[in-house]
């Protein structure tokens, strides 16, 4: 079942530092080719570690729209 | 619990980096290493793999950010990670490092003198003289050791003063070697992220 929030990273924002993928305990978080982080939305559990430690602020915990 | 990693003990390098420029300075062009190193890995690699995992200075901010609570992981004002802030950071940053190689050059060519000073945020000096003792080498591979660690131990200031402040790794938002290895992974992988 997948949760009912999941984080969002602002491609715009990201700094690529990696920190996010760090501390993801699903691995859901990668940088892609070192240019900005991305979620795998359907490993996410929406903990909100990521979003707690990103230096740039730039995620967010979105709702899963109902399906 | 993540697998841990050997290069998950960088942040000890970090420490050691500055210990050695106390003893003695002729250590400072060590940090060369992590100069060169993130950019050779952003131009063949196209990754931040530097940043993502091997960056000592970001591990120690992780270190005692995270694991030994200094940080108060307030959020950091906006600016700070805005792309003018971090693409003008970048920029004073290695005008200040040329300012540094070029003071080495005058001191090579003779035009000036070796100052056994550490100067810290670009204005205050701090004696340093107990690290180098003269007529070891060249005055001007001394004079380079004194910019370098000046600018490497400035950096870690700032980076420690925002990590309180804010985040734990808030001094990797405006990094100047993140900012400059991510535009050139950001030019490597123009096309695939146009699509
Ligand atoms: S919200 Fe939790 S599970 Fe989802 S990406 Fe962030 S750290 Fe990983
Ligand atoms: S912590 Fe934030 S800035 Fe750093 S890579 Fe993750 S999303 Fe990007
Ligand atoms: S942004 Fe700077 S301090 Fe942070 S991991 Fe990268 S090189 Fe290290």
């Amino acid at each position: 079942m997948l949760s009912k929030r999941y984080a969002y990273a602002d491609s715009g924002r990201c700094v690529s530092c990696g920190v996010c993928t760090k501390v993801c305990p699903m691995n859901a978080i990668s940088i892609f080719k070192g240019c900005f982080a991305v979620v795998k939305e359907e490993l996410c559990i929406g903990c909100g570690k990521c979003q707690k430690i990103c230096p740039a602020a730039c995620i967010t915990i979105k709702e899963r729209g109902a399906l | 619990m993540k697998k841990r990693h050997w290069y998950d003990y960088l942040w000890i390098w970090s420490i050691i980096y500055f210990a050695l420029g106390f003893f003695n300075i002729l250590f400072a062009w060590l940090g060369l290493i992590d100069f060169l190193v993130p950019i050779i890995i952003a131009i063949f690699g196209g990754n931040k793999f530097f940043c993502n995992n091997l960056c000592g200075r970001g591990q120690l901010f992780s270190k005692l950010g995270t694991d030994c609570k200094c940080s108060r992981m307030k959020k950091a004002p906006k600016w700070l990670s805005s792309k003018w802030f971090r693409y003008g950071f970048m920029i004073f940053f290695l005008t200040m490092f040329v300012n540094m190689v070029f003071n080495t050059y005058l001191v090579a060519e003779g035009a000036s003198s070796l100052k056994e000073v550490i100067t810290l945020l670009w204005t205050i000096k701090v004696p340093w003289g107990w690290t180098y003792q003269q007529g070891v080498v060249y005055d001007w591979i001394a004079q380079f050791s004194f910019g370098f660690y000046s600018l490497m131990l400035t950096s870690a200031i700032i980076g420690l003063i925002v990590m309180i402040f804010y985040k734990p790794r808030t001094w990797c938002s405006f990094c100047p070697m993140g900012t400059m290895t991510q535009a050139i992974c950001k030019i490597k992988a123009h096309k695939e992220i146009k699509k």
